[in-house]
């Protein structure tokens, strides 16, 4: 699963994204990026740039219009929507804004979820697995509690955990500090610091916090649907987009 | 457990009452469809056990299906002539030769006949004067073709030999008339002779129409009362199955070449109007069925509407559209099995609730009880269409909530 040293494990190929409508609207134009393993990123961008869009489109959630997304070196064009769900569940997480945890389910039966899904480990080995997560995230007292029980910050954690279900190489987070005071967004920023550092994940996060996004090594700005600035890509500068 | 029932089962007790209503619903549908059907299939059986038991299986009668075919006709079959204003000869009316058609008839295999003479007469007791069917029978072999004898509510068909001239009739004549067992009464036939006859035995059959008009007596006697020595206008033929009397009373009309008819055809329309109720029934138990599964849609889609997060967040983790749409199947699958389950129960004590009730009703047959009829198949056919309803009611909704595009709902939260 884990890509060659400097191959990309996810790339974004001149994306463009177009609402159909009687005003079409362009959510993301022209867009080439290109992500190897163990990258920590911040998105930013003011409300309605698309940064949200570009990230649903490299999550599979979105289907550009033009372009293609590649995960791990696979072209995801053309992939009928099983495909990519199948995709989704093997090499991404998400986070969102809003923890999205199933309310009905504990914190552990939450984290378990992708994995019963996915139905590759044995039943002992996904409970391990997930009370390992849990408590390598600070919610080893809080198993067996149902979301309406945490606070908001215990949530997002909850829900960093169900995005490491099933150990994916990317991590994909919209707005993970939205609705969390400081300390909490400083402790989910150091969450993803470490696992980028420690298990060599790939993290891109969308954040309007220009201050957490600094703690990010790459930063991408988007502009009215385009990127307009990428530092800090590990001496890999914005392609210029093959002609043709 | 699978993990997408588990999220089926997770929803479901999330939303207790309403499942209870759901299931409660299909309970009901299930329930009075058995009951229902238990009612209408049992009265038919027992109208028809009723009708067999009093009635002979295969008549045959001195008729024929068709006119005698003139000799011109026979001779060109597919001529150009045709023969109008045929005045049919008038003839002693009766079966010909109906000793030697009573042997031959009886060589059929498990066959047993009787020959009757079957005629008007009036009767009149004090006063009073009824029209009663008279049949004359010789007392041994309609012993062997009729249940008469095990109908007797008082004395016998063997006291017609000892009385010298007894009458047996059926209980309802006899209140017509007023009369009691050992009664005299005054008996005329159309041919004008006019006989006393004695009250030696009252029959119920519980067919109101054969209680109320029909009476026996000896052939003999009858033969003189009706002026027609020797003569036989029926035979009367039991068959080992009554429900294939119609093949058998083909092959005999084929023998005879008089006209004869089985039960069931004897009592065509009768057969037909219970055609026609089930036809009712049937509609009736598919509407009830039906409404029902309209309370499963309701609970699924309110479901799926009130989950469009955990619809979105499934999918985005990576659940085909499939797995989304089974979640929701399942939930009315279940909703649907445990109602059925409910329903069989309901539908069991209702059946014998039915079956305690008392009523008197004489209409073609006598009840004393309501009959009802237990039969796997009613639950079968009831699970059937409740089951096929409710993952079809499911299914709707669940079609729905599948194709939600994830980032609809994950943009619009955010």
């Amino acid at each position: 699963m884990a890509a060659a040293a400097g191959a990309p494990i996810l790339e974004a190929d001149r994306i463009t994204r177009i609402l159909p409508g009687r005003v079409p609207v362009t959510l993301v134009e022209d867009v080439t990026l290109s992500f190897t393993a163990g990258e920590f990123v911040a998105i930013t961008g003011p409300s309605g740039s698309g940064k949200s869009s570009l990230l649903y489109l490299l999550g599979l959630l979105d289907t550009p219009t033009s372009g293609k997304v590649s995960i791990d070196g696979r072209d995801t064009a053309g992939l009928d929507p099983g495909a990519r769900a199948d995709l989704r569940l093997e090499y991404l997480g998400f986070v969102f804004q809003f923890h999205f945890l199933l309310p009905e389910f504990t914190v552990l039966a939450n984290t378990l979820i992708p994995m019963r899904q996915l139905g590759r480990l044995s039943d002992g080995d996904m409970r391990d697995r997930a009370e390992s997560l849990l408590v390598s995230l600070g919610l080893g007292d809080h198993m067996t509690k149902r979301p309406d029980q945490l606070s908001g910050g215990e949530r997002q954690r909850a829900a960093v955990a169900r995005a490491l279900a099933n150990d994916p190489p990317i991590v994909l987070a919209d707005e993970p500090t939205g609705n969390l005071d400081t300390r909490n967004s400083g402790i989910v920023f150091d969450i993803f610091a470490g696992l980028v550092h420690d298990q060599g994940k790939t993290i891109v996060a969308v954040t309007h916090d220009m201050e957490l996004a600094a703690r990010a090594a790459r930063q991408i700005r988007i502009v009215d649907a385009h990127v307009v600035r990428d530092e800090g890509g590990a001496a890999r500068p914005v392609q210029p987009a093959p002609s043709g | 457990m699978n993990l997408i029932v588990d999220i089926a089962l997770t929803h479901l007790r999330g939303r207790l009452r309403q499942s209870v209503v759901a299931m409660a619903g299909i309970a009901t549908g299930v329930g009075f469809s058995i009951g229902m059907a238990a009612l209408m299939e049992g009265s038919q059986q027992d109208f028809v056990d009723t009708l067999i038991d009093a009635t002979p299986h295969i008549v045959i009668k001195d008729e024929f299906r068709e006119p005698r075919k003139q000799p011109v006709d026979q001779l060109n079959p597919d001529g150009a002539v045709a023969l109008r204003g045929v005045k049919p000869k008038e003839e002693l009316r009766g079966i010909r030769n109906a000793r030697a058609r009573l042997a031959e008839v009886e060589k059929l295999p498990g066959v047993t006949a009787a020959p009757i003479l079957r005629g008007q007469v009036v009767m009149r007791f004090g006063g009073k004067d009824i029209a009663a069917s008279l049949i004359g029978i010789e007392v041994g072999r309609e012993k062997k073709v009729s249940s008469i004898e095990d109908d007797m509510r008082s004395g016998s068909l063997d006291a017609l030999y000892r009385v010298a001239n007894g009458v047996v009739m059926g209980n309802g004549l006899a209140d017509r008339l007023g009369a009691r067992m050992g009664d005299t009464l005054t008996v005329s036939s159309p041919a004008g002779t006019i006989l006393k006859m004695k009250v030696v035995g009252l029959f119920h059959t519980g067919v109101v129409g054969i209680d109320n008009a029909e009476s026996y007596a000896l052939l003999k006697k009858v033969q003189v009362l009706q002026n027609r020595p020797n003569v036989i206008n029926q035979i009367r033929i039991r068959v080992p199955d009554a429900r294939r009397a119609r093949p058998v009373a083909k092959r005999i009309e084929n023998l005879v070449g008089y006209r004869s008819e089985s039960w069931d055809e004897a009592n065509e329309g009768f057969l037909e109007i219970l055609v026609i109720r089930n036809i009712i029934m049937y509609t009736v138990v598919g509407a009830i069925l039906m409404v029902a599964s309209f309370g499963i849609f309701n609970v699924i889609s309110t479901m799926t509407h009130e989950k469009t997060r955990d619809i979105a967040i499934l999918k985005s983790l990576g659940f085909r559209e499939a797995h989304i749409r089974r979640i929701f199947v399942i939930e009315s699958l279940c909703l649907g099995l445990l109602g059925c389950a409910l329903g069989w129960l309901l539908g069991w004590a209702l059946t014998g609730i039915l079956a305690a009730i008392e009523i008197d009703v004489r209409s073609l047959t006598e009840m004393k009880r309501l009959p009802v009829l237990f039969s796997v198949w009613h639950y079968a056919i009831a699970t059937a269409f409740a089951l096929t309803a409710a993952v079809f009611a499911g299914w709707l909704p669940a079609r729905r909530a599948a194709r939600l595009d994830p980032v609809d709902i994950v943009r619009g939260a955010a």
